[in-house]
């Protein structure tokens, strides 16, 4: 077992960033499953790792208590700005959502005595443990398996496709999306509270654009069509990096390169079983 | 069963539907018909609750449609299909016919969340059921199939399935044999008449004359957004009004 703690020393963050970004891509995943381009996971993210930080640093909860607000702030958020955005749809939505999380990252800057500004957050607690990123990984994605096989996972699909023909279905369209998008802003802010109480610090800058961007690409490079796929994409996008590390100058670019190759010849994203069984099924025929 | 007063719907300065009055008996076919741009499909969307009408009322088994969701319309009991087709390509058949049976599943989120007996149980009956209704329409076969792959009649069908799922009182078709051939048509006129048998009431916009005078029991005749005639199909055939709508009016030519 030298060989692991070894290992762990050195690697433990990278593993837990990974569990922690495919919490964020499966928080996207939901409401992409829904047919709603939103982007405000990252703003949901901040509002959580914010929420649950100031709990256990100025309000002295507990950690258990410090998730829950991290999970019912943004939900909370959700509730109120899905109601004027949700009409909207495709990149209308994007836009707005994306407006949202400006306004987020600007009043956290704003609001400096309880956020600190700029200066961010110092001194977070580290009281996220290995398993707490497990636990939460596994619970999200038996709820998320078990909501896809019930009615609810149906109207999504339905929703995605053809949302006028999903109202003559008798299905609820803007309470679905309304819920879609609150699940998916709940689990964003779980992931960030976890992080939050990894990484010490948080920052405005951490929960911005760039973040946002991140997010969308991890869920649709591993592929929309399941669970597994954003779960992939999300290990794929944090370990890229580390394992280009050794090409120094040129590792950012060959970074972009992979992505785009992977986008070029997978456009439903990696986890495509249609295209793999495609690709290998035939090959074991012959 | 349901009943249309004095309707009308203007969009800005264009008034497609006038005074539209007619009311669909109960468990009869009846048929809406008339010339292209009449404003039939403008009558459907006014009824399923898609676009709200300038003025009137509509009534079905004696509540008022106008101002509700479409979804609840649906589950009232009304249910439709669409000209141009609009089934769930991605899903499976067996799938496009379950998602009609959303508002009858009942189960809550612990049935769902924890796999309970009674999530299980009403799952399993609403599979039988889809399979079911599926053979009503000769799909049966192709459950498993992905519905993209489906030709243009069997699209069709299985709209029909998938509106049936909704469990109707009342089954709006926009036309239905639009782009079949010969054959498919006379496969679906015994489908529907079936369907009828079984309960359900019909109420279809159609282009095709023999289709809808050897189905429908009773036909309005919509023509310029304005009822020009009503009665059984030996009274609409020799109506000179409808006539005159579909074949033009002989001085006409000597007006040019």
């Amino acid at each position: 077992m030298e060989w692991f703690d070894n290992f762990w020393a050195v690697y433990s963050n990278l593993v837990l960033t990974i569990g922690i970004n495919a919490l964020l891509a499966l928080s996207i995943w939901l409401t992409l499953s829904c047919g709603l381009l939103a982007m405000a996971n990252a703003a949901f993210m901040g509002i959580g790792a914010y929420t649950a930080s100031l709990l256990t640093m100025n309000a002295g909860a507990s950690f258990p208590v410090a998730l829950l607000g991290g999970i019912a702030a943004p939900v909370a958020a959700a509730l109120i700005i899905g109601a004027p955005t949700l009409r909207l749809s495709g990149v209308y939505l994007a836009m707005a959502t994306l407006g949202f999380g400006e306004v987020v990252r600007v009043m956290i800057l704003n609001a400096d005595t309880w956020t600190g500004g700029a200066l961010g957050l110092n001194g977070i607690p580290q009281l996220t443990q290995w398993w707490h990123v497990v636990a939460a990984l596994v619970l999200v994605l038996l709820l998320l398996w078990r909501l896809r096989r019930s009615r609810i996972g149906r109207a999504f699909e339905a929703i995605k496709e053809d949302q006028i023909a999903a109202s003559l279905m008798g299905i609820g369209v803007m309470a679905h999306k309304m819920l879609a998008f609150a699940l998916g802003a709940g689990i964003a802010g779980l992931a960030g509270a976890l992080n939050a109480h990894l990484t010490f610090f948080i920052g405005p800058s951490e929960f911005g654009f760039d973040r946002g961007v991140d997010i969308l690409t991890m869920a649709i490079l591993g592929g929309t069509g399941g669970l597994s796929g954003p779960v992939l994409g999300a290990a794929i996008i944090t370990l890229l990096p580390e394992l280009l590390r050794s090409f120094k100058d040129f590792r950012l670019m060959l970074n972009g390169a992979i992505l785009v190759l992977i986008v070029l010849f997978l456009p439903k994203g990696i986890w495509d079983p249609m295209r793999l069984r495609q690709w290998f099924g035939r090959a074991g025929v012959r | 069963m349901l009943e249309l007063a004095r309707v009308s719907k203007r969009f800005g300065g264009l008034s497609v539907l006038q005074d539209v009055s007619f009311t669909v008996p109960e468990g009869k076919v009846f048929g809406l018909i008339g010339p292209n741009g009449a404003g039939k499909t403008t009558v459907f969307n006014l009824i399923t609750g898609l676009i709200a009408p300038s003025g009137g009322t509509i009534r079905f088994k004696g509540q008022d449609l106008p101002g509700r969701q479409p979804h609840r319309i649906t589950r009232l009991g009304l249910a439709r299909t669409f000209q141009n087709i609009r089934i769930f390509k991605e899903m499976t058949l067996i799938e496009n016919v379950i998602v009609g049976m959303h508002a009858h599943l009942g189960y809550g989120v612990p049935g769902w969340l924890l796999s309970l007996p009674g999530f299980r149980q009403q799952e399993r009956k609403a599979r039988e059921r889809a399979h079911e209704l599926l053979s009503w329409v000769g799909l049966d076969r192709k459950a498993g199939d992905i519905a993209d792959n489906l030709s243009y009649g069997e699209q069709r069908k299985l709209e029909l399935a998938r509106a049936l799922a909704t469990e109707p009182k009342l089954l709006l078709l926009d036309e239905p044999v639009a782009g079949m051939n010969s054959g498919e048509k006379v496969e679906l006129m015994a489908g529907i008449t079936q369907i009828t048998q079984r309960g359900y009431t019909i109420f279809m916009i159609e282009h095709d004359m023999r289709f809808v005078m050897g189905l429908c029991e009773r036909i309005a005749v919509l023509n310029f957004g304005r009822i020009i005639a009503e009665g059984t199909p030996d009274q609409i055939k020799s109506d000179p009004a409808v006539i005159e709508a579909y074949l033009g009016r002989e001085d006409d030519e000597v007006t040019v």
